[in-house]
């Protein structure tokens, strides 16, 4: 990490969000410093997807503060969250998410497509991408004729094209066996740290949260413990 | 673990003097606790004594005598009927986290403050272990798997007991006995 005083990449504070009848997060805060590998665990309902949804800018909470990058999601509309979610943020889903009508390498392609990036550029980079998450063999699937792990891989390729200043990720390996989850760690993370990018992780697998710099650990909607790991 | 069968199987790798002995199985299990020298040779004595391992040659390469040691065809075949057996399910490895757990229990102590602190202390080695990076040397990161298995398994034990702890605080928050609340009468 560089700077004496750093700005977080992510600020969450007196966060909180219901969905109907069940409160999902009480007044949390949270800050993700540049080149942090943050591990959000806790057991099932404790709120952590929320808590990423929030913080990536997909969910807006019903209260508190959410400062992505430096900017106040609150004074954002929808396209500039869009905007800013589209150039500087990669998001990983549990089930990979990908677009079912394109093939995989339009699907990685997809952010920069959309920021306006030239087509054979976008798919040059998204090219590259597929070889590093080993799935240049893939490239012209359909998400339907991948497996869940191989889904992962052209996610996080996705996620990871634009050369975002911080990642969430749900559960990524979720669908995955230990040794295909070890390897799209290895990317993710590694990508992550050779960049300067911020990770935040959600995920209920110990052996994915040992690989953080540091743990928040929910319980009930709030945070029960922050553990720096390293 | 073993001891004698693993020095086996590594004079059956090759040929050795007690300090290869030593210095294989410290490659083998960078994660164990190193091979005492006074361990290896009373075991390769042992051995000789036994039929399984034989003196083969005596080196002195300008420094002290070394005692180069094989395996024979009985040891091979102790090696052969120990890798078949499979091991006692089951480690006694956690037994101490699971005592001082229990007790802290039992004694009105500070369950919950031992297990957060178990919790941490396992989630860092398992950090230390797992940050190895890809391209590492299959055969080295088997034994550190098995490290990380196990640490895995603690950790899911220590998350359910100290959800159990957080119920029975719970419980007996609203007034319902519970063995925190008697032991600590």
């Amino acid at each position: 990490m560089t700077g004496t005083v750093e700005t977080p990449v992510v600020e969450l504070h007196g966060i909180e969000h219901s969905y109907r009848r069940t409160v999902a997060l009480r007044g949390v805060a949270l800050r993700v410093l540049p080149e942090e590998v943050v591990a959000v665990t806790g057991p099932s309902g404790c709120g952590k997807s929320t808590l990423l949804h929030v913080a990536a800018g997909i969910v807006r909470p019903q209260g508190g503060l959410v400062r992505l990058l430096g900017q106040d999601l609150d004074r954002l509309d929808e396209t500039e969250r869009t905007r800013l979610r589209r150039r500087r943020v990669g998001i990983v889903l549990q089930f990979g998410q990908l677009v079912p009508d394109l093939s995989v390498l339009d699907n990685v392609a997809l952010p920069l497509l959309l920021e306006g990036h030239d087509r054979q550029a976008a798919r040059t980079a998204a090219a590259s991408w597929l070889e590093r998450t080993g799935m240049d063999d893939a490239r012209d699937a359909t998400p339907a004729e991948l497996s869940g792990g191989q889904s992962q891989r052209a996610a996080v390729a996705r996620a990871l094209v634009t050369g975002p200043a911080v990642v969430f990720a749900d559960e990524p390996t979720g669908s995955m066996d230990t040794l295909g989850g070890e390897l799209l760690l290895d990317l993710l993370v590694g990508a992550a740290r050779e960049r300067g990018a911020s990770v935040v992780l959600v995920t209920h697998d110990n052996v994915v949260a040992a690989r953080a710099d540091r743990e928040v650990r929910l319980r009930d909607g709030v945070i029960e413990t922050e553990s720096v790991l390293r | 673990m073993s001891t004698a069968e693993v020095v086996l199987a590594i004079l059956r790798a090759r040929p050795a003097h007690g300090y290869d002995v030593k210095r294989d199985h410290d490659d083998w299990f960078p994660d164990a606790r190193p091979l005492a020298y006074g361990q290896v040779y009373a075991t390769l004595a042992r051995l000789e004594r036994d039929g399984l391992a034989e003196v083969v040659e005596t080196r002195i390469d300008g420094g002290p005598e070394r005692t180069v040691y094989a395996v024979t065809d009985a040891g091979r075949a102790r090696v052969r009927d120990w890798l078949s057996e499979p091991a006692p399910a089951g480690s006694a490895g956690a037994d101490e986290i699971v005592r001082k757990a229990v007790a802290a229990l039992r004694t009105g102590g500070d369950a919950a403050g031992f297990l957060q602190g178990q919790r941490l202390a396992h989630l860092r080695r398992m950090r230390e272990l797992t940050d190895v990076g890809p391209g590492a040397d299959p055969a080295a990161r088997l034994a550190r798997d098995h490290l990380v298995a196990h640490l895995d398994a603690d950790l899911r034990w220590l998350d359910l007991a100290v959800a159990r702890v957080a119920a029975a605080d719970g419980a007996s928050a609203k007034g319902q006995p519970t063995t925190t609340q008697e032991a600590a009468r």
